[in-house]
């Protein structure tokens, strides 16, 4: 659809100015929009209005002190980003964990995409027009809050994971109380699928819109569930096996085009709702087998001066997919040089390609389906 | 395919100059790189992307890093390859002075943003970019703030960028019993 062509010499262009504010952008978000009546000519985001210098911010801090600003890069999925932090600097300093921090990392990790996912699920069933799920799926997000705030202290900008390990362990009774979640959790994403992922007015909606496919999300860079809608099994999970990932059994799932085109809008949300099922499903494992490894053994043997030489690229599937952290140090207290990938970044930029052709309307449910927050993509 | 075999292979097809410096993962560096020659990155970001042996069709990162010392900059290009599931660090050393190097949004799309978003913070220029404006920062902004020599600006518009210690208006306003003792005793 990259090929617009209009008959009409007539036809006068108008230009929409869509944002900052508007509700459907996930954050502050603009985008210049021209249209020929419903029909999208081109839409050009403009973006910066969340950045906060992050990467600048990290010359300034020590390693460990830069934690909690990590936290600030995607606050709707925060875990994610203190791991790529931490496995950054581990990967650096050459510190190896614990098993049992690992899977509290997992646990913690994989707990913050199911309440990522639900914040991307009901947000974007709301954008295009249905309001009801959303109320359903932050009900679920809040139980996952509720446990993630006793297991940190945080609901949001979580600050849990340290270089070398985690800062807590398990509080006494927690994995019942996450077990009963998930044994909630399971038949409310039944009842979710009944409502909205299979509602015959959404796949109306959603099918065949918008269609992103493999080689274009290759080239573009998407990641993540934007990747996988499209047809490319790849998940740093289970292809890197990264952390305790290789012990634990779980399925990647894959965009298969069930209601259109592989890679349109609908698949991308199906997945989300997929992947929930698949973090359960990892969750489930995950509890039984933390009690494999001893108690309280939960950060690793660090040095004393934090001062390393060297470069370190690591990455983490996050929610949002690939998310990397390349970090340069030079001898001193502070890193010399910190830079974040995010997948909302690279999905940001596809939008302008694939704007053409698109109505008006489609485009926020492109934005939507994308996942983007804006946090992420101005760091 | 290792490292050695990537750089070989670059080497064999594009001519010795062009790729030089390999370093395997050793020491401080935790992932295989190999130096390239500025000016002909867009030619082996083709060769990474269209040779069948390499097949490197992802480009996760584009970093630019500033080196005042060596008067140099870098730029870092991590790629992956889907397929073949392997991956390669290439960097470029370009003059602080004037840096400037092609770009490679022609062979990987993705680069389009990431480069811009380079532009925006250090100031190298990626020649044949489509639309090389300034991405996070407003248009009218002075400076890359990544550079190391960077001093912000006091105002921008007459907003200030700069605020008072917010714990020092505290204490003026309500000041502490320790510090109003410490006050009368100055006093005496």
């Amino acid at each position: 659809m990259s090929e617009v062509v209009f008959a009409n010499e007539m036809d006068e262009e108008m230009t929409l100015n869509m944002g900052p504010h508007h509700p459907s952008t996930h954050g502050v978000l603009r985008f210049i929009v021209k249209s020929d009546g419903e029909i999208i000519r081109k839409a050009i985001p403009d973006v910066g209005y969340l950045h906060r210098s992050i990467e600048k911010i990290g010359e300034r801090c020590t390693y460990p002190g830069y934690m909690p600003y990590t936290d600030r890069v995607d606050y709707v999925a925060a875990m994610f980003a203190n791991e790529c932090w931490a496995s950054a600097c581990e990967k650096l300093m050459d510190i190896a964990v614990p098993k049992r921090a690992q899977y509290l990392r997992v646990i913690s990790c994989e707990l913050n995409r199911i309440s990522s996912h639900m914040i991307a699920l009901g947000a974007m069933a709301m954008d295009v027009g249905a309001i009801t799920p959303f109320p359903w799926a932050l009900r679920e997000r809040e139980r996952i809050n509720d446990l993630i705030e006793e297991l940190c202290g945080a609901r949001l900008t979580f600050n849990y994971h340290r270089i070398g390990g985690v800062s807590f362990d398990l509080p006494k009774g927690w994995s019942d109380k996450a077990l009963r979640f998930l044994d909630m959790f399971d038949p409310a994403m039944e009842e979710f699928d009944r409502l909205i992922t299979n509602n015959d007015i959404y796949i109306k909606r959603l099918a065949n819109v918008a269609v992103i496919s493999a080689t274009e999300a290759k080239d573009w860079g998407l990641v993540g569930p934007n990747l996988r809608a499209s047809g490319v099994s790849w998940d740093l999970r289970k292809d890197d096996g990264y952390s305790v990932y290789p012990e634990l059994d779980f399925d990647v799932p894959i965009g298969k085009g069930l209601v259109g085109t592989v890679g349109d809008s609908w698949d991308r949300f199906w997945l989300r709702c997929r992947e929930c099922c698949e973090s359960s499903k990892i969750l489930r494992q995950a509890l039984v087998k933390i009690d494999e490894h001893p108690e309280d053994d939960i950060l690793g043997k660090l040095p004393k001066k934090l001062k390393p030489v060297g470069e370190a690229y690591a990455r983490i599937e996050s929610a949002r997919g690939d998310m990397g952290c390349y970090v340069v140090g030079r001898g001193a207290e502070e890193p010399y040089r910190v830079r974040f990938r995010t997948g909302s970044f690279t999905a940001m930029g596809i939008i302008e390609a694939k704007s053409p052709g698109l109505f008006v309307a489609d485009l926020v449910a492109l934005i939507a389906s994308l996942d983007v927050v804006a946090p992420e993509i101005d760091r | 395919m290792k490292a050695q075999e990537i750089f070989e292979r670059v080497r064999a097809k594009l001519g010795d100059e062009v790729a030089t410096n390999l370093h395997e993962q050793a020491g401080g560096d935790r992932d295989a790189w190999f130096q390239i020659e500025p000016y002909r990155i867009e030619e082996v970001a083709s060769l990474l992307k269209t040779d069948a042996e390499l097949h490197f069709d992802y480009l996760e990162c584009i970093t630019g890093i500033d080196f005042p010392d060596d008067k140099q900059i870098h730029v870092v290009y991590h790629v992956y390859s889907y397929a073949k599931k392997h991956r390669i660090v290439l960097k470029c050393m370009l003059d602080r002075e004037d840096p400037a190097l092609p770009t490679v949004s022609s062979v990987w799309p993705t680069a389009n943003w990431q480069e811009r978003e380079c532009f925006d913070l250090l100031g190298v220029l990626f020649d044949g970019h489509p639309d090389l404006r300034r991405l996070l920062l407003p248009d009218d902004w002075e400076g890359h703030p990544l550079r190391k020599d960077y001093t912000e600006a006091d105002e921008y518009h007459g907003i200030p960028t700069v605020r008072p210690n917010p714990i020092e208006l505290f204490a003026l306003r309500v000041p502490s019993k320790a510090g109003a003792d410490a006050g009368a005793k100055k006093e005496s």
